[in-house]
């Protein structure tokens, strides 16, 4: 299982584009939101949280589209699935895996782009801790779409049609938490809730990708 | 160790290609599947290894028997030749990589990506997996594709050395590589799909039975 | 006889060409009757003027919208469970015509909310919710689309209408979190005392009775269709087999 983790881990590095591309893309909306919208700063306190929950679920969406079509188009899936490990292991693991690509350096680097979008000063601590407990829902989930459009010619496009209201609840509870915490109102709720969400779907989506993925490859 | 098949009918893009297929596989025996492209040799194999549920019949095998070997070879082209097998032995809990690794002759390139390796010497690191798999019965498609005279010989002896260390191989191949096997002719087979609805059949031949 | 005989595709078709008709012709009596009476026997309300009698699209629409979803998710639960293929061409057959059913209670919505709200859209938790749904439909009907192996395609949207129907309660409870709403409380409930009244009720029921036999009778024609198709592809396949 660790050698899963390390293995995606590494080919995400030296592929490139995995670590980076989402980020380029999660800095190109923070940049382009205020040349859009105008730089009034009240404006931009007010929809930052919003923007910033939403640039980083389309940087998330990005890179899911790989997370088991290379595998399947080189033929290792076929070899992992007959492995000697769980295959809802194996979906974690690369749920896991690509939220560490993509969902821990958008966390990382979101204050900094909230600075760009003058997040009033209180939101910066709930930003990081709503990001950091809201991606990995968005990897698992993700990676549930990128299950059941495996081996699928333009495979891309659906997986968008197929993942986003499945994201709904993630970015309503998420940016709602950032919302608060910037108007210093109590954000337990939203929070508590957005945990359950991704304990949940961590806890039981791995399952029903396992199945997605037994029944597209036979 | 035994591998047994009985009665098996599988399934290709939801119409029977294979009917009443039965053998039986003992150790440090090999069995060749023959027959023309299209008559659901791959379809066969991967209902074997459990990657397709079988229409009909049953495939009785020890778990964790099988190592498992298809047209693709599942290398990472960004990874060298030594962590593309070291991947594989930790997932299967061996240890045999370098071991592997001189039996196909790719002790040389075990620093080289498998992005810059002929589709010869792709083919011998996808081999190699076998071996690092540890697994007593190696199903194996079309194994030889794309490798020279010499490498055939190579690959025949280490299914030899299988053999006689008490595993056994089922391979679907038009080469012979010298094995002491048996050999299976497929024959064509006319789909007649199970009448009516309910469980079972696949989704079209549901729909087969005479009806307004 | 058992119930599940009827998931044998010749039992279906023969039922199924008997009892259409009929249900048909019962949808036509119920939505003109229904229409006919709310639209023409019944007063105007005192605030909302003659613009209250789109209740009488707008309600039923909206119902058989959510509805058709939970008989999506109940023959999906079949298909998985029993592997019986007409209950996955069942579900396959409801998904358009739900989501035509979602499109209606949009449009009627914002034909409302145009004069009572002054907007044609809101970010209402209604609304929204069912903006979600037509979402949940469309992706739903495009996976359908997008695999060639019907077996395949009927397990993955099985899979994603299970999966699809707990994010769905969850984005209607998040949205409600998220906005408490204009949309005016259900119209039809058996506790409640701020029912509509009387008057608007009985029609509103025909109504109800007129979309629940139309959708009957469109899931019907659409699941015979599908049949005859797979039919044909089962036969063609079959000749190539030689």
């Amino acid at each position: 299982m660790i050698a899963l983790l390390v293995r995606d881990m590494r080919l995400a590095m030296r592929a490139g584009g995995g670590f980076g591309l989402g980020l380029a893309f999660f800095l190109l909306v923070a940049v382009l939101v205020p040349l859009g919208v105008g730089p009034n700063s009240t404006v931009l306190a007010l929809i930052a949280p919003g923007i910033l929950w939403v640039g980083a679920l389309l940087a998330c969406l990005l890179s899911l589209d790989r997370v088991f079509a290379l595998d399947f188009e080189d033929g290792s899936l076929d070899l992992l699935v007959t492995a000697p490990i769980p295959l809802e292991g194996v979906v974690a693991i690369k749920a896991l895996a690509h939220w560490t690509v993509t969902g821990l350096p958008l966390t990382i680097v979101a204050p900094v782009l909230g600075v760009l979008l003058n997040l009033p000063v209180d939101g910066y601590v709930w930003l990081v801790v709503s990001l950091a407990l809201g991606t990995p829902a968005l990897s698992v989930i993700g990676a549930f779409g990128a299950a059941l459009t495996v081996g699928l010619k333009r495979g891309g496009l659906l997986l968008s049609l197929l993942v986003l209201p499945l994201y709904v609840p993630t970015l309503i509870f998420g940016a709602e938490v950032v919302k608060r915490g910037a108007e210093g109102m109590a954000t337990g709720t939203p929070l508590a809730l957005l945990a359950a969400i991704t304990a949940g779907a961590a806890a039981l989506l791995p399952f029903a990708s396992a199945a997605a993925i037994r029944i597209n490859l036979r | 160790m035994d591998l047994r098949v009985d009665q098996l009918a599988v399934a290709r893009g939801g119409v029977t290609v294979l009917e009443g297929v039965r053998f039986a596989l003992p150790a440090g025996r090999g069995l060749v599947l023959r027959g023309p492209n299209g008559i659901g040799k791959t379809t066969l194999l991967r209902t074997v290894a459990g990657l397709q549920p079988a229409v009909a019949g049953s495939v009785s095998v020890a778990p964790d028997a099988i190592a498992y070997a298809a047209h693709a070879d599942g290398l990472k082209a960004t990874l060298t030749v030594a962590e593309n097998l070291r991947f594989w032995a930790a997932v299967y809990g061996t240890a045999a990589v370098e071991d592997a690794l001189g039996r196909m002759n790719l002790a040389e390139l075990r620093d080289r990506q498998a992005a810059n390796l002929s589709a010869g010497q792709k083919r011998r690191l996808g081999l190699a997996r076998l071996l690092v798999t540890g697994r007593p019965i190696w199903v194996l498609d079309e194994p030889t594709v794309s490798l020279d005279t010499a490498s055939v010989q190579l690959f025949g002896d280490v299914v030899r050395g299988h053999l006689g260390a008490g595993g056994s191989v089922l391979i679907a191949t038009h080469i012979d590589l010298g094995l002491e096997a048996d050999v299976l002719e497929l024959g064509p087979f006319k789909a007649i799909g199970p009448r009516g609805g309910g469980a079972g059949g696949a989704f079209d031949a549901a729909f087969g039975g005479d009806f307004a | 006889m058992s119930f599940w005989e009827y998931a044998n595709p010749q039992k279906f078709m023969q039922l199924s060409r008997k009892v259409m008709p009929w249900v048909a012709g019962a949808s036509v009596l119920c939505l003109v009757g229904g229409l006919a009476w709310g639209f023409f026997g019944t007063p105007d309300d005192y605030k909302q003027g003659s613009t209250v009698k789109i209740i009488y699209l707008h309600v039923p629409a909206a119902m058989m919208a959510i509805n058709a979803w939970v008989m999506m998710l109940v023959t999906s639960l079949v298909w998985l469970i029993r592997r019986h293929h007409v209950s996955a061409l069942a579900a396959k057959a409801a998904a358009p015509v739900g989501l035509v059913f979602t499109l209606i209670a949009l449009a009627t919505g914002a034909l409302w909310g145009q004069p009572m709200w002054g907007t044609w859209w809101a970010w209402d938790p209604r609304l929204t919710s069912f903006l979600i749904l037509a979402l949940f439909y469309l992706g739903y009907i495009a996976l359908w689309q997008a695999v060639d192996d019907p077996d395949t395609a009927a397990d993955l949207t099985g899979v994603l209408c299970i999966v699809g129907s707990v994010f769905a309660l969850l984005s209607r409870y998040a949205v409600n979190f998220w906005n408490q709403g204009l949309h005016q409380g259900a119209s039809l409930s058996l506790d409640k005392e701020e029912n509509v009244a009387d008057v608007f009720w009985f029609p509103l029921l025909v109504c109800i009775a007129g979309f629940v036999l139309l959708f009957l009778a469109l899931v019907l024609l659409r699941t015979r269709t599908e049949i005859r198709a797979r039919r044909m592809g089962a036969l063609l396949a079959r000749e190539r087999m030689g």
